[in-house]
């Protein structure tokens, strides 16, 4: 009977799955939790939203000082991790169709690998983190910001327009922690959810009529890693061209 | 349907409901079956216990801010504790009363209700939606048993970021903790008016309770993550000494006064939608009509939603925005009063020969229209330019935000509660107390917030501890208003109170109004209906002839 979906589990006897008691069918379940995934995230687009207007706004008024600190960033080690993430995000659609085929062992491997993907990004994000602080460049009472790498005729022209520049520079890596940081965040949270997805996909918890929370952990995955794909270009390859 | 399953009609009676049937309140007794429950009817009697303690410790402030305005010097206390007192007084009735007050308490109640679900999509995102409401109120708690926060509750940088000496990072991690309870709720609310409906329930035949709750969780779901980053970008540069807002390394102040409002002002919408729906449902039950221009009204509410987000600008006028800005917001501003309007005259033409009772919670409706339309019309003076720029930062502006978020927004609320009050409960109120306190809380909020339009228009700045002896007649008339308001506010909790134990069986549907709602028991059983109900017509059907008339409508245009 549609209307009682608490009754007895005995009475269906062949492993069918039932939704919780708030919802009439299955489909309905399903239906609820993509809406609400999908909902999570554009909460998500207009919290990352406020962080990129004010990278827009800043950008626009010190474009030099932007230019001159992305500079200092480390390109490959950056490229690397967009690399990375862009695996991790094959890795994860792979697990959802590993469940999909009913095939538990290859949905933990690929959770599995999934996470070490992320923890890969993470360790060398530590990388650049330790750089940028043994650079002086946090932001706070000992930054200091000296652009021996720009070519000399490239920083006299950006002095004659931001004589200021160096101390603008503090803006950009201001911004340049608490965007990555905060993604980095995001990072954290999916890996651990990632661990207990694990953990449920060993105990058999999945197969191909009900893998909902893979799917859901994968939109936020996917998320995660697009917005490390608009970060990249935004932080790291402005001022490529600044080069000696 | 198998008898012996937990969801059968139970006639057989128990030991628990020899007297009583089941219902959401006898289902299950002790700590552990409130504090863990994922029923949608119990966490909303949660949020009511939550929302009326900080409803409570917002009118003290509010209380004390009177109390020192009574004379023009500074007697009760100083300049630094009077700008944490209204601080304290505006984070709390904001971000812990206003905006959980109607949808965290009725929504939650409602809504599958309404929409004749079992419960909400998410029973666990809504419990741990009230248990992170109250983490962001105990942290917000913390930093006032500290010595407060001197910022007002809009934290402008760079003073909060830089120069104040109190706790703005725990008060603002409090409120980016809030967020999050917000923001579950309304992802909640939209999943479950999408995905919960009874059949028959077209989004045409939904209470416009249904269609303001939907717009306003829109609203939250846009406008509260912005204020989460911003916030959070406050707490950074005060903890980590960045330059984001900081002028002096090129940061730019106003950037986020724009951040700020961007949410802020919406969220006056968050505040004053469900309000509207609320109030949508008292003038239709209470004149026995169908409300006048159904649809136009439901979409009044999506309009403010929308509009709402593009009118921040106008709390910017004097803060270097350019008269370009200026010009375009103060114009876009001046729209939303458009669909604000329409539900006022709707409402009022749905009291046009109707057969008005004058119930309690009609008697708080009526007010509402009232003193919204104060607010409103008020609200269009601000928004233009020339007007601004004089009363800017004066109590004129006090003025004018009470009567829409007190005299709307808390009206409504208190409305919705008598009117609800039999469903929650299965209790009436005594009558006479609750009109004496919607007459007292009328006449109480006009003489508290009239004079100081008055005051404000004759220049008195907000935010002062002390004021020119000139203004103390109109002040002493504020404070003896916010006196009678007081009472008028702490009557029904006595009687509310008084009623759980005391008060007359109130029957099923003490108001004969129509609505899901009234179509299950009072209070609900756990699971809200006996059997799924199936929605054959269009709601406010108070008229047989009219239900006529409208179905032949919609065959005719879907």
């Amino acid at each position: 009977m549609a209307s009682t979906p608490l009754v007895d589990r005995h009475e269906h006897g062949h492993g069918h799955r039932h939704p919780a008691h708030q919802f009439e069918t299955m489909e309905q379940q399903k239906e609820s939790s993509t809406l609400g995934m999908w909902l999570f995230l554009v909460t998500e687009i207009m919290f990352f939203g406020g962080l990129f207007t004010a990278y827009v706004i800043y950008r626009n008024m010190y474009p030099d000082a932007f230019a001159v600190a992305s500079s200092s960033l480390n390109v490959p080690l950056g490229a690397f991790n967009t690399a990375v993430l862009i695996g991790s995000s094959l890795t994860m659609a792979l697990a959802i169709w590993a469940a999909q085929v009913n095939r538990r062992g290859l949905i933990v491997l690929f959770l599995g690998l999934t996470m070490l993907l992320g923890l890969t990004f993470l360790g060398v994000k530590a990388i650049e983190y330790h750089d940028k602080f043994v650079e002086h460049h946090v932001p706070g009472p000992t930054f200091n910001f000296e652009p021996e790498h720009i070519k000399p005729q490239a920083l006299r022209e950006i002095e004659s327009r931001d004589p200021q520049f160096q101390k603008h520079t503090e803006i950009f890596f201001s911004l340049y922690f608490i965007m990555t940081g905060i993604h980095a965040t995001h990072m954290i949270i999916g890996i651990l959810i990632l661990g207990v997805l694990a953990v449920f996909a060993k105990r058999g918890k999945f197969d191909p009529e009900y893998f909902n929370p893979l799917e859901m952990t994968g939109l936020y995955w996917h998320f995660v890693d697009i917005v490390w794909i608009f970060l990249f270009p935004l932080l790291y390859l402005l001022g490529a061209h600044l080069h000696r | 349907m198998d008898i012996t399953s937990s969801r059968s009609i139970p006639d057989v009676p128990t030991r628990e409901t020899a007297f009583e049937r089941p219902n959401y309140l006898n289902a299950e007794y002790g700590w552990k079956s409130w504090l863990f429950t994922l029923d949608h009817k119990r966490i909303a009697i949660l949020y009511l216990f939550s929302v009326t303690a900080f409803f409570a410790l917002g009118g003290l402030f509010a209380g004390l801010i009177r109390l020192e305005l009574l004379t023009p010097e500074g007697d009760l206390f100083g300049p630094d504790t009077y700008n944490r007192v209204f601080t304290m007084h505006g984070i709390m009735m904001v971000f812990f009363f206003l905006i959980p007050a109607i949808p965290a308490v009725l929504g939650n109640f409602l809504i599958p209700l309404m929409v004749g679900a079992k419960d909400l999509a998410m029973p666990r995102l809504n419990l741990a939606s009230w248990y992170v409401f109250n983490i962001g109120g105990i942290f917000t708690l913390w930093s006032i048993v500290n010595g407060g926060v001197d910022t007002g509750w809009t934290f402008y940088t760079p003073f909060s970021t830089t120069y104040s000496n109190t706790y703005v990072v725990a008060t603002a991690l409090g409120i980016f903790i809030n967020g999050f309870s917000t923001i579950f709720t309304a992802l909640n609310f939209i999943v479950t008016i999408h995905r919960m409906r009874a059949p028959g329930l077209s989004w045409f035949r939904l209470p416009l309770f249904i269609w303001s709750m939907y717009a306003t969780s829109l609203v939250i779901m846009l406008g509260t993550p912005v204020i989460a980053i911003t916030i959070l970008l406050v707490a950074a540069e005060r903890l980590l000494h960045l330059g984001i807002f900081d002028p002096r390394l090129g940061g730019d102040p106003v950037l986020f006064e724009h951040m700020f409002w961007f949410y802020s002002h919406p969220a006056v919408y968050i505040m004053i939608l469900p309000a509207m729906g609320v109030i949508s449902e008292l003038v239709a039950a209470f004149s026995r009509k169908t409300i006048f221009g159904y649809r136009v009204v439901a979409f009044a509410s999506v309009a403010i939603a929308v509009l709402g987000f593009l009118v921040w600008g106008h709390h910017l006028f004097v803060a270097g925005q350019s008269a370009y800005a200026g010009t375009i917001f103060s114009v876009l501003s001046m729209l939303v009063a458009v669909p604000s309007a329409v539900k006022v005259f709707n409402w009022t033409a749905t009291l046009y020969e109707g057969s008005v009772s004058w119930q309690t919670p009609m008697l708080y409706a009526l007010g509402f229209i009232g003193l919204f339309t104060i607010g409103g019309l008020t609200g269009v003076m601000l928004a233009t330019l020339g007007i601004d720029v004089h009363v800017h930062d004066t109590y004129f502006i006090v003025a004018h935000f009470h009567y829409v978020m007190v005299g709307g927004t808390i009206m409504a609320y208190l409305g919705g509660l008598h009117y609800w009050w039999p469903k929650m409960t299965g209790r009436l109120y005594p009558t006479f107390p609750s009109k004496l306190s919607a007459l007292l809380v009328f006449v109480g909020f006009n003489l508290t917030f009239f004079p100081q339009f008055i005051l404000g228009y004759m220049g008195m700045p907000r935010r002062y501890w002390s004021y020119p002896p000139e203004f103390q007649v109109l002040n002493v008339l504020s404070t003896a208003g916010a006196t009678v308001l007081g009472v008028g506010y702490l009557l029904p909790i006595l009687y509310f109170a008084w009623s759980l134990k005391f008060g007359e069986k109130s029957g099923d549907n003490p108001w004969g109004a129509v609505g899901l709602e009234w179509d299950t028991p009072s209070p609900p059983p756990t699971e809200n209906f006996y059997v799924t109900p199936v929605v054959t017509h269009p709601p406010y059907t108070y008229n047989r002839e009219e239900v006529h008339n409208r179905l032949t409508q919609e065959a005719n245009f879907g």
